[in-house]
C-alpha cells in the first residue's frame, strides 16, 4: 500500500491516505454496555447494586401510586376503601386542588381570571424567550403586567391604566431629554411618571372599585401555587435588570456609584431571605409615610427582588470579568460610547456567559417563594401546612400533598433549566 | 515597489509634543515628540516593554497620558469624552489579538460602528462593509462568526472593520505577532495595499521586511524614549546608536 521506502530517510508522499470508518468494535449497544456498566468486576457489582436499589424504590412507590384513591370525602374514607392495602389518598387533590392552585380565599367564581392571566403570560413570555418570533409581539409583553394586574386583582381598570400612563409619560420625557444628558433624561422621566401617578391617584375616586367590571380581590386573598408563580415571575423579571445595573455599578469608576453598589450587594448577601421577609411583613411599614398602606404583596416583591438582584449582580460581574479586556478596547477604539459598548458588545457576551448562574438563581428564587408561608401568606406550602392539613378531613395526608407541590415546582424549574440549555446552545457562536 | 503613489503631503495628521506617561510610579513614555504628516507610514519597533504599544494606544486614548499634548486631525486630546469619541471615530485600530466581537457575524462586526456611531443607514453600512470585505478578500465569509475563521482571516476582518468607519489614520498594534507564518503574509499584503492608497499608518511591528518596503520612517524606541528615527534604508543599513545596532543585529541575526 505504500509507495515509499520506509527505511530511507528521504520521503515524499505521492498518494493521500483516504479517511476510513472506525473499527466495528467501537460502536453498538454491546460495546456501550461493556464500557459503561460492566467494565470491571467492581463496576459490574455497582451496576447490580444500583439496579436493586432502583427496584426497591419502584416496588415501594408504584403500588402506592397505582392503588391511589381519587374519590373520597376524607382520609378516613380513603382508609376504609383501601381496607389495609397500601395506597395513596389522592382524593385530597381531587377535592382541594382549587385551593392548592388559587388559595382558599380567592372567589371561586373568579378563577377564570388568574387562569386567563396565566395563558396570557405564556404569550407574553414567548417573544422574550424565543427571539426568532416577530419583535412586534414585545408590545404585548410590555402591556402584559398591566393586563395581568387588572385580571388578578380586579377592581377599577383605571388603576392599571394610570400606572401605564405614568410609564409612557416618563418614557417620552426620557426620550426627549436623554440626548442632552442621561441624568436629565432619567431624572425627568421619573419625575413626570411620579407626577402622573400622584395626580392620577387623586383623580380616581375612592369608590371606583365598588362597581368595577371585575370584582376587586385584595392581596391577602391571593394564595396557592398562583402566588408562587406571581412572586417568581415578578421578582425574576425585576431582579435581572436590577442585577445588571448593580453589576455595572460595581465596575464603575465613579466612587459614589461603586460604593452604593458594593454596600447594597454585600449587605443583602449577608442577610438571610427569611429576615428580609420578616422585615417586609412587619418593619417596612415604618419606612413608608404613616398614611400610606403599601400592599404586603408589593413589600414582599421588593424584598425578594433586592435579595436575588444582589446575587444576580455577582453572577453577572463574573461574566463581565471573564470577557477579555480587548473587547472593551475594540468597542472603545471604534468610537462607541459607554452605553453603546455595554449594550451591543459587553452585556450580550457577559450575559451569555452568566446564563447558567442566572438560571441557577432564578430557579432558587422561584423555590424560595415558598418562604412567604412563614409570614402567613398562603402560598402552596402555606395552604398545605395551614388550611388543608389542619382540616379534620385531611389531617395527616402529607405525602400526597407535598408530592403534588413537588410536581408543580419540578415541572416549572425543569422547564426553566431545559430552556436555559437550549438558549446556551442557540447562542453558542464561538465554535470552540 | 509602488513608490510613486506613496506621496506624503505637507498636512499634519498627528502632533505629539513633550508627552509623558506613568504607570503608577513607572515612567513608561518619556518626552515623546512626534509629528506625522498625512499619508505618512511609520513603523515603530523596539524591544518588548519599550513603550511602543503604549505610545500608539495613547493616540486614540486607550491609554491616558499625564503630560504633554496630543493633537489628532486638529482635535486636541483632552479628558473631554466628546473629543475622545471624535478622535476614536477618525482613527482606526487593529490589535494583536484581533478583538473581533465573537457574538456577531463578520458582517455585523463591520456594520456595528458605522450604524451606531456614524448613524449610517443599515443598508448603506452593509454595502460599505461588503466593499471592504472584498478589499481584504473575504466577502464569502460575511455571514460566518469570527470563531469559524483562521487567524489571518480574522485580522483582515479586523482591518476591514476599522476601514468601515472611513478612518483618516490607522494604528496597528503588532497585527501579525499572533499569527502563523503562512498567515502573516496575507495580512501584510492587505496592509501594503492600504499603504499604497495613501492611508496614514502607524504600525508597531517586528516585520522588518514590511518596514523596508512600506515605511517612510522607522522609529526605534527603548525604555520609553524615541532612540532613533530615520528613513528605512538608512535606518537598517546605517544605524547610528549602539542600542539600535544591538537590536537590529538581534532581530536580523538569524
Amino acid at each position: 500500500m505504500s509507495d515509499t521506502h520506509a527505511h530511507s530517510v528521504a520521503f515524499v508522499r505521492e498518494t493521500e491516505i483516504p479517511a476510513s470508518p472506525p473499527p466495528a468494535a467501537e460502536t453498538g449497544v454491546v460495546k456501550w454496555l461493556r464500557a459503561n456498566l460492566f467494565a470491571t468486576w467492581a463496576n459490574s457489582l455497582l451496576t447490580i447494586v444500583a439496579i436493586y436499589v432502583i427496584y426497591l424504590i419502584l416496588a415501594g412507590t408504584l403500588p402506592w401510586i397505582a392503588n391511589g384513591i381519587w374519590n373520597a370525602g376524607s382520609l378516613g374514607e380513603c382508609r376504609e376503601i383501601l381496607s389495609g392495602k397500601v395506597g395513596a389518598c389522592f382524593a385530597v387533590l381531587t377535592e382541594r386542588w382549587p385551593q392548592l392552585i388559587y388559595g382558599f380565599k380567592y372567589p371561586t367564581s373568579e378563577y377564570w381570571r388568574p387562569t386567563l392571566a396565566f395563558f396570557l403570560m405564556l404569550v407574553a413570555l414567548a417573544p422574550v424567550l424565543f427571539f426568532d418570533l416577530p419583535r412586534k409581539l414585545l408590545i404585548f409583553t410590555a402591556l402584559f403586567p398591566f393586563i395581568a394586574y387588572w385580571l388578578i386583582w380586579g377592581g377599577t381598570i383605571l388603576t392599571p391604566i394610570l400606572a401605564l400612563a405614568g410609564f409612557v409619560g416618563g418614557f417620552f420625557v426620557y426620550q426627549k431629554f436623554v440626548k442632552d444628558s442621561f441624568a436629565l433624561g432619567a431624572g425627568g422621566g421619573a419625575l413626570v411618571a411620579l407626577i402622573i401617578w400622584v395626580v392620577g391617584g387623586w383623580l380616581i375616586p375612592d369608590t371606583a372599585n365598588e362597581n368595577a367590571m371585575l370584582l376587586a380581590v385584595p392581596s391577602r386573598d391571593l394564595g396557592g401555587f398562583m402566588l408562587n408563580m406571581m412572586l417568581g415571575l415578578t421578582c425574576v423579571s425585576l431582579s435581572i435588570p436590577l442585577g445588571i445595573v448593580l453589576a455595572l455599578g460595581r465596575q464603575s469608576h465613579m466612587p459614589l456609584i461603586k460604593g452604593i453598589s458594593v454596600v447594597f450587594i454585600e449587605f443583602i448577601r449577608g442577610v438571610p431571605l427569611i429576615t428580609l421577609l420578616f422585615v417586609a411583613s412587619v418593619m417596612l411599614a415604618y419606612f413608608f409615610p404613616p398614611e400610606s398602606t403599601v400592599d404586603l404583596f408589593l413589600r414582599v416583591v421588593i424584598m425578594i427582588t433586592m435579595f436575588s438582584a444582589a446575587y444576580i449582580a455577582e453572577v453577572i460581574r463574573g461574566g463581565l470579568a471573564a470577557l477579555p479586556k480587548g473587547q472593551y478596547e475594540a468597542a472603545d477604539s471604534l468610537g462607541l460610547d459607554y452605553a453603546q459598548a455595554m449594550r451591543l458588545i459587553i452585556l450580550p457576551q457577559a450575559l451569555k456567559i452568566s446564563i447558567p448562574g442566572i438560571v441557577n438563581i432564578a430557579v432558587g428564587l422561584f423555590k424560595d417563594t415558598t418562604l412567604v408561608s412563614v409570614i402567613s401568606m398562603f402560598d402552596i406550602l402555606g395552604m398545605i401546612r395551614g388550611p388543608i392539613l389542619a382540616s379534620t378531613e385531611w389531617n395527616g395526608v402529607y405525602w400526597e400533598l407535598l408530592g403534588f407541590a413537588c410536581v408543580c415546582f419540578f415541572i416549572t424549574c425543569y422547564g426553566i433549566s431545559q430552556y436555559s440549555q437550549w438558549l446556551e446552545r442557540r447562542l453558542a457562536t464561538d465554535h470552540r | 515597489m509602488a513608490e510613486p503613489q506613496m506621496k506624503v503631503s505637507e498636512e499634519i495628521a498627528i502632533t505629539i509634543q513633550n508627552m509623558n506617561k506613568w504607570y503608577g510610579s513607572f515612567h513608561v513614555l518619556r518626552d515623546i515628540d512626534l509629528t506625522v504628516n498625512r499619508g505618512e507610514r511609520i513603523v515603530i519597533c523596539g524591544p518588548s516593554g519599550s513603550g511602543k504599544s503604549t505610545l500608539i494606544r495613547c493616540i486614540n486614548a486607550l491609554e491616558e497620558h499625564q503630560q504633554g499634548r496630543i493633537e489628532v486631525d486638529g482635535t486636541v486630546l483632552s479628558s473631554d469624552l466628546k473629543n475622545i469619541d471624535k478622535i476614536r471615530s477618525e482613527v482606526g485600530m487593529c490589535f494583536q489579538h484581533f478583538n473581533l466581537f465573537p457574538h456577531l457575524t463578520i458582517l455585523e462586526n463591520c456594520t456595528l460602528a458605522p450604524i451606531w456611531v456614524r448613524k449610517t443607514p443599515k443598508k448603506e453600512a452593509e454595502e460599505t462593509a461588503m466593499h471592504f470585505l472584498e478589499k481584504v478578500k473575504i466577502p464569502d465569509q460575511a455571514n460566518k462568526y469570527p470563531g469559524q475563521l483562521s487567524g489571518g482571516q480574522q485580522q483582515r476582518v479586523a482591518i476591514a472593520r476599522s476601514l468601515c468607519m472611513k478612518p483618516r489614520i490607522m494604528l496597528f498594534d503588532e497585527p501579525t505577532s499572533a499569527l502563523d507564518p503562512e498567515m502573516i503574509k496575507e495580512v501584510l499584503d492587505t496592509m501594503i495595499e492600504l499603504a499604497e492608497e495613501g492611508m496614514t499608518m502607524l504600525c508597531v511591528t517586528h516585520e522588518m521586511g514590511f518596514a523596508r518596503q512600506v515605511a517612510n520612517r522607522v522609529i526605534f524606541m527603548d525604555a520609553g524614549q524615541i532612540v532613533e528615527q530615520n528613513e528605512p534604508e538608512e535606518f537598517f543599513n546605517n544605524p547610528k546608536s549602539d542600542r539600535t545596532k544591538l537590536f537590529l543585529s538581534q532581530i536580523l541575526g538569524h
